[in-house]
């Protein structure tokens, strides 16, 4: 094996608002079935990397209970398999993670005791289909010391929210831009990276004794021109979901044929944790128009343009427009939801009006299900 | 030769003590299910949009707390193997127990196929050694039911039983079809009645036995040499007549034969009630599966559903009335499907119409077709099998575009515009293109 993994999971945004109250946004739910975190940990394992770490730190009880068998994924092996790190309080040290470099270098053991000589990091929020050996053979290809994955943003999204990149003509970067304020640059790292496990264990040892404590700044930025770092290209759907308006339009674009077709019908397949959850029903009055459904949901009214999760019950003439209601969610007689992202296991009484009015209103009811 | 063993490996079954052990019967082809069983054992057989019909027991295995199982398979069994694996999604990949698969196997001084029901689990009395069990739960593999295992075993214990049957009420006026059992009032059972003119009582046999195990190794070494040897017709009779207590369990739960083509459908059907009988819902008795499938279905703009269960992956984009839609099916623009079952990985093409159809998995049908239109006429094939004016279609089958099939037909394999004369597969005819008897 030539590469092992690790998977930045410990991270919450603001930008999320109350979304992130609950769960790290690599447990938030995605495209009706899975959560952001499947995505990287399934090209992980279709990349053939059997070891893999995922870092967590924020609100991880959501994101622990997803990962709880590492079997759904492969990982269930012998050899190598999924670990979870979240911070401990040791001898040397009494911190929380204090960024990216730091909660790898807190690691540093794994990275130690492993013997693949490549190290893939990947961020638990992007929602993309990457096959990591193709990165790893450029990064061979060009010599590079660090490869980061790059990606020409989408028009939909904002640039000022990631960091850019500048190339010369063998894509070796010359420039980054962190957060850039107005540019219309819009090359921008998706946060996957592919390093040499000795060099990256050498370059975190330095970077937390210059007491820098994150990956972009104190390694990508401080090293551009004495390391060389080039820009592996990624083509095909890459989308983050770190804000609202992303993460809701991130579902909705699978209501795009092509982009469904891209995930969920070709090689190979994206893995999530197995649900015994029953197939959908559709009672006599349930009219869905342009919609996903996952399994375990019961719909008696009506739905459009919206994503259900699973195990969402829609009760007798209700409408769902332009929504995203999360799973085991359950919503009482004559209830009209627009242009809403519901929270999970929420309970929305009946006859209630909720609109979202120009912008995605968060629902947070948090209201009893027993005793209705 | 058993007993040998044992001596020789005390230490190992020392240490593995199991309560109650299961040996779930799968080996059937189920035959009244025509092509659906063509190339997977009935157990195999899709159901309910997401399952297959041994997910059932198995899952009542499990659900109580029976963590050994040992599934004999003989006919068509790749199905099953990759289904059942080592026993994942039901929570029996165990390090001492779980599933294991046991198909009939070569001996130094014969080699025999599993012959009836009772020799495929003498075959394999090593198996339930090894374990050291004190009952056997038997098991068939083509029941839809949910049921506790351990109240029936509770039921056995306290009645100091040797064998006990699971028994269910069935309408008197039906009694006359199934085995019954006449009971004293204390359950013990003082009579076996099988498919009696005037039934005396009517507690149907279910297929499901607990033994204990002592009585049930003596019963299988005493009549080994038994030709085809069979539980209802051989061991039973056998304990009840040397004056075992062989006891009735009544059961009162939901429990579907699904051995028919029509009883199949309507137990299909039976799910998409508004409150079904059998809640696949019940959070409390999950039923599991291997879920091949995990991506949401999408229902397009132009969709109409009215009434129906449909599974993972599913993208509709005609109608679907009444009918249960299994994983990763595509139902084409201006597609009709009413009342039809149609499982994994089928795909309907733009504008046919479908009625009353099971249609099994992986199957193409082209654009504009007609199928389970024009008058009843019975299946001049296989009357008994192909009838209640289904449309059958097994595995893997092709249909082209445009043609036009009555009702209680049967198709299986690649077909071409050439095998409908006039575009037609008229009522009652048969179409067979591939398996056995193409």
């Amino acid at each position: 094996m030539k590469a092992i993994g690790i998977i930045l999971a410990g991270g919450n945004s603001s930008r999320m608002q109350e979304l992130t109250s609950r769960r790290a946004i690599a447990a938030m739910p995605v495209a009706g079935s899975y959560r952001s975190v499947d995505f990287s940990l399934s090209n992980m394992t279709n990349s053939h990397i059997q070891k893999v770490a995922v870092l967590t730190q924020y609100s991880s009880r959501s994101l622990h209970e997803h990962l709880n068998s590492s079997k759904w994924w492969d990982f269930g092996r012998k050899q190598g398999g999924l670990y979870l790190f979240a911070p401990t309080i040791t001898q040397e040290n009494g911190f929380w993670y204090r960024g990216t470099a730091d909660a790898m270098y807190q690691n540093l053991d794994f990275l130690r005791n492993s013997h693949e000589p490549y190290v893939v990091i990947a961020s638990g929020d992007g929602i993309y289909k990457l096959d990591y050996n193709q990165v790893i053979n450029r990064h061979i290809d060009t010599q590079a010391d660090i490869t980061v994955v790059v990606t020409e943003l989408s028009d939909c999204m904002d640039n000022s929210r990631f960091g850019t990149v500048t190339t010369d003509e063998d894509d070796r970067i010359i420039e980054f831009e962190e957060k850039p304020i107005q540019s219309d640059n819009r090359l921008v790292s998706t946060g996957i990276y592919v390093v040499r496990r000795r060099l990256l264990i050498e370059l975190l040892e330095r970077c937390i004794a210059d007491n820098n404590y994150d990956f972009v700044r104190g390694v990508l930025m401080r090293y551009k021109t004495s390391k060389r770092i080039c820009a592996y290209r990624m083509e095909g759907y890459w989308s983050n979901i770190a804000t609202v308006e992303d993460y809701f339009r991130t579902n909705m674009d699978f209501l795009n044929p092509e982009i469904r077709d891209y995930f969920f019908r070709q090689y190979p397949d994206i893995y999530s944790k197995v649900d015994d959850l029953p197939p959908a029903k559709y009672n006599p009055d349930a009219v869905v128009k342009n919609s996903l459904i996952a399994s375990g949901c019961i719909v008696n009214g009506v739905v459009e343009n919206s994503v259900l999760f699973k195990k969402v019950y829609v009760g007798n003439n209700v409408t769902i427009k332009n929504s995203i209601i999360l799973n085991d969610v359950h919503i009482c007689d004559n209830t009209y939801i627009e242009n809403c992202i519901v929270e999970s296991r929420d309970t929305i009484h009946s006859d209630r009006r909720l609109v979202g009015e120009g912008k995605i209103l968060i629902v947070d009811e948090k209201a009893d299900r027993y005793g209705l | 030769m058993i007993n040998y063993y044992r001596e020789r490996n005390k230490e190992v079954t020392f240490l593995i003590k199991k309560e109650m052990i299961a040996m779930l019967l799968a080996g059937g082809q189920g035959s009244r299910l025509g092509v659906l069983t063509q190339s997977v054992a009935k157990p195999a057989v899709g159901f309910g949009g997401k399952y297959r019909i041994i997910d059932f027991p198995l899952s009542n295995c499990i659900n109580s707390g029976v963590d050994t199982v040992g599934v004999l398979t003989q006919y068509q069994p790749l199905r099953l193997n990759t289904h059942i694996g080592i026993g994942i999604p039901w929570d029996l990949d165990r390090n001492i127990g779980g599933v294991s698969i046991l198909p009939p196997y070569e001996k130094s001084t014969n080699a025999e196929w599993y012959t009836g029901t009772a020799n495929a689990i003498y075959q394999n009395l090593r198996f339930m050694e090894y374990y050291n069990p004190e009952y056997v739960l038997v098991l068939g593999g083509d029941h839809i039911y949910k049921m506790d295992y351990e109240e029936m075993l509770d039921f056995h214990k306290r009645n100091n039983a040797d064998v006990t049957l699971a028994t269910i009420p069935v309408p008197w006026e039906e009694a006359s079809r199934f085995g019954v059992v006449i009971t004293d009032d204390d359950m013990r059972i003082r009579e076996f009645e099988e498919k009696p003119a005037n039934p005396r009582s009517n507690l149907a046999s279910m297929g499901i036995y607990i033994f204990t195990w002592k009585v049930l190794r003596e019963a299988l070494i005493t009549l080994s040499e038994q030709e085809g040897c069979d539980f209802g017709k051989h061991i039973i009779p056998y304990c009840h007549n040397r004056g075992d207590r062989v006891f009735a369990y009544e059961f009162n739960g939901y429990w579907r034969d699904v051995g028919t083509l029509g009883s199949y459908w309507a137990a299909n059907m039976e799910l998409i009630d508004i409150v079904p009988v059998f809640d696949l819902y019940d959070e409390y008795w999950k039923i599991y599966t291997k879920g091949e499938v995990i991506r949401p279905q999408y229902i397009a703009s132009n969709a109409v559903i009215n009434r129906a269960i449909i599974g993972e992956g599913t993208e509709v984009y005609g109608e679907v009335h009444n009918s249960v839609i299994g994983e990763g099916v595509t139902i084409g623009e201006g597609a009709v499907v009413r009342d039809s079952i149609i499982m994994k990985g089928t795909s309907v093409g733009k504008g046919t119409y479908i009625e009353k159809a099971i249609i099994a998995e992986n199957v193409v049908i082209g654009d504009g077709c007609k199928l389970g239109v024009g008058e009843e006429v019975p299946n001049t094939w296989k009357p008994h099998i192909y009838s209640e004016g289904l449309v059958t279609i097994g595995e893997d089958s092709v249909i082209p575009n445009g043609v036009t099939i009555g009702k209680n037909t049967v198709i299986l394999g690649g077909t071409s515009e050439d095998d409908y004369p006039n575009g037609r597969l008229e009522s009652g005819a048969s179409l067979i293109k591939a398996g056995d008897e193409s």
